[in-house]
């Protein structure tokens, strides 16, 4: 069975997925990755590799080709051809959940909405303007200022009684208004939930999310609260692939395979 | 990489009409005579000219301080002389530019600084900046500022308006003939409406020619060539040289040469250019397959109503006319228009951060145009000038996502 590999080089970030099967949509994850993408990007995306190939007990020969995405898509010297990552983060939504889609993905720099029709084709995409508001970069900046670690948010968020309205749109501001509840005394567990309520209101800002919402990327990864959030805000279950970090990992890696196909059955990544 | 579509030839030609132009200004300017107008790019160029003024376009200088780059790093000096950074960026380089004694024109020409104005004419058609822009300079020479100050957001363009405007010019006619020293004389104004609107028609066969399939011609290419419609209409020159040009596109239309070679996707740019990442711009759609064939920025430059027999009144119309006097169910108009005429598979918004005036994806039209035409549009966010609002990564990911939902969809 064919087998590909998919790298995806966030500027935060570095994600390897290697996957084996007839035809995408039965396409299975059988070595994965992740670690720090640093400023050396086709050293990390070697080492990602290296790392999902380890784990999927494989050799790099066995891997019949291999697909990059993200920021540093175009340092992954070992790829074959690369792919932004809005088409492959629709690619992995859609292996999961094959239906016309909007597709949110919170990443380290930058956030994007992808609308998918129900054959898996783009029908728009928008990305966050210039600027870290509601991104991964934002939570982080605010950790910093809390001093509290990035991994105990989503605990600090979920414990939360209340929760504080963060009013700006951006990250320097947002740190003052951290500091001044701070200072009256608001609960943290209120303060993380008000900067989860950011980053989301960010999110639903940027387009409708009609239809099945489905989060991908690191941040609904490292914090599975914010898609109860995200849910209770549209009204509906919002979904996540297994892994939403490797999304975009996972979706070059099924471009990469359906790139195998015969050409007549590429057009789309159908289920 | 793509391999790079064939040089224009006229180009080279062009280049000496610009040296001519600015050298003649820089003469112009430290010889007294002819008297030097400073001017917006859409006019009344055409009553300075008649009255023979050298007319002096600070737009076109403003592009140049984009194109060079040297906006980013003379922007700051403005802003930081109370110019805000959200304001128009051709006159925070061009200001900025002039209170830290820099112009293009020195690399380019030799020239050591813009051509001192004698006297300021301004039209609000396009927005408010231009009035504050040239007012720094009129106060800082001391030398008259008229202006005509616009209708804006137009439906229909009606009597009123019309009369309003051309009643606006002749109230500038005694200024400028204290500055100039010359009579007015309606002949020769005729004559130099005569003049712009032959220019006017070749220009827009040559934005015509981008129909084609694949375009002799590209935006990026129209944003370099349509300097004489804009600093030189209103004179022969600019006519012979849109001549020579449309000779070599019809010569490239019949060879079939491709300005995007392998063009697959043909797109609409709406808004400005960005002026310090053309190149990028062009390189990175061109290698997607996508050939921008139209735009609404390089079509700015027709003057359909331009008539010799009625001057004033058609000066009046053709200002009023242009789309960025217009309101939103005009403009969305005009470019389902030329999307379709032109055949375009998607529609690229330049959010520009400083010209609202030329950014129209403020108000949801993109929305309402991909419903209508059903092609999709993208939106990216940069500016015509200043580069610290532009990220080209972020760019470059837009126009690979949509060259990749265009073959999706084409699939
Ligand atoms: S229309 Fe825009 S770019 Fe042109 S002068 Fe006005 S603000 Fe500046």
């Amino acid at each position: 069975m064919p087998i590909t590999a998919g790298i995806d080089i966030g500027a935060s970030a570095t994600k390897a997925a290697v996957i084996q099967g007839e035809v995408p949509a039965r396409a299975e994850l059988i070595g994965a990755a992740v670690l720090r993408s640093g400023v050396d990007f086709a050293l990390s995306a070697r080492q990602g590799f290296e790392l999902a190939l380890a784990e999927a007990g494989l050799e790099a020969q066995r891997v019949e080709r291999i697909f990059s995405c993200g920021y540093g898509r175009g340092n992954v010297d070992f790829a074959q051809e690369t792919r932004t990552e809005i088409a492959a983060h629709a690619a992995a939504a859609f292996r999961h959940f094959p239906r016309a889609l909007t597709v949110l993905d919170i990443g380290g720099q930058d956030n994007k909405v992808i609308k998918l029709d129900d054959q898996g084709r783009r029908i728009s995409f928008k990305m966050n303007r210039k600027c870290a508001a509601g991104t991964g970069a934002f939570l982080e900046e605010m950790a910093l200022r809390l001093n509290v670690g990035l991994q105990e948010f989503d605990g600090l968020a979920r414990s939360a009684r209340g929760e504080v309205t963060m009013g700006s749109f951006c990250t320097v501001f947002s740190a003052t208004e951290v500091l001044a509840h701070i200072r009256k005394g608001v609960a943290l567990p209120d303060l993380v939930k008000g900067l989860f309520r950011s980053v989301l209101k960010r999110a639903l800002e940027m387009d409708n999310l009609d239809q099945t919402v489905v989060m991908t990327g690191g941040v609904a990864a490292h914090n599975p609260y914010l898609l109860e959030m995200l849910s209770e805000m549209i009204g509906r279950p919002a979904l996540t692939p297994p892994r939403p970090q490797l999304a975009g990992a996972e979706g070059a890696a099924l471009l990469a395979m359906q790139s195998l196909l015969p050409r007549c059955d590429q057009s789309h990544p159908r289920p | 990489m793509t391999q790079a579509p064939p040089p224009i030839n006229a180009t080279k030609h062009m280049k000496k009409l610009m040296a001519d132009h600015f050298l003649g200004l820089d003469r112009a300017a430290r010889e007294g005579s002819p008297k030097v107008a400073w001017c917006t790019s859409v006019g009344p160029a055409e009553l300075l000219l008649s009255m023979g003024f050298a007319v002096y376009y600070p737009e076109n200088h403003g592009a140049l301080l984009g194109a060079t780059r040297m906006a980013t790093e003379v922007i700051p000096v403005a802003n930081a002389a109370g110019y805000s950074p959200d304001i128009c960026s051709y006159l925070t380089a061009d200001i900025g530019a002039f209170l830290k004694g820099v112009t293009p024109l020195t690399a380019a020409y030799g020239i050591k600084s813009i051509p001192k104005a004698d006297v300021l004419v301004f039209n609000t058609n396009q927005c408010r900046d231009v009035a504050d822009w040239f007012g720094f300079y009129a106060r800082h020479w001391n030398v008259p500022l008229a202006g005509v100050c616009s209708h804006r957001g137009l439906g229909e363009v009606k009597r009123h308006h019309i009369d309003d405007v051309v009643s606006q010019f002749k109230d500038m006619i005694p200024v400028l003939e204290k500055v100039s020293g010359v009579k007015f004389d309606i002949d020769r104004l005729r004559e130099t409406v005569r003049l712009s609107k032959e220019c006017t028609v070749r220009w827009r066969k040559v934005l015509e020619y981008a129909a084609l399939s694949p375009t002799p011609m590209t935006f990026f290419d129209h944003t370099i060539h349509m300097a004489p419609a804009v600093v030189l209409r209103g004179t022969q020159e600019a006519l012979d040289y849109y001549d020579l040009l449309l000779a070599e596109l019809e010569q490239r239309a019949a060879e079939g040469v491709a300005a995007a070679p392998g063009e697959r996707y043909r797109l609409y740019w709406d808004g400005m250019p960005v002026w310090g990442r053309l190149r990028m711009l062009s390189e990175t759609l061109g290698g997607l397959g996508a050939a921008v064939v139209a735009s609404t920025y390089c079509n700015s430059w027709i003057f359909e109503a331009f008539d010799a027999a009625d001057p004033f009144e058609s000066m009046a119309r053709a200002y009023l006319e242009l789309f960025i006097v217009r309101d939103d169910d005009y403009k969305e108009r005009y470019i389902r228009q030329w999307a379709r005429r032109f055949g375009v598979q998607g529609i690229i918004f330049h959010d520009a951060k400083t010209c609202p005036n030329n950014s129209n994806n403020r108000y949801a039209m993109p929305e309402r145009l991909a419903q209508d035409l059903g092609v999709p549009t993208l939106t990216i966010n940069g500016d015509l000038n200043d580069l610290r609002c532009f990220s080209d990564e972020q760019a470059r990911t837009n126009m690979e996502a949509f060259a990749e939902q265009l073959g999706e969809q084409a699939a």
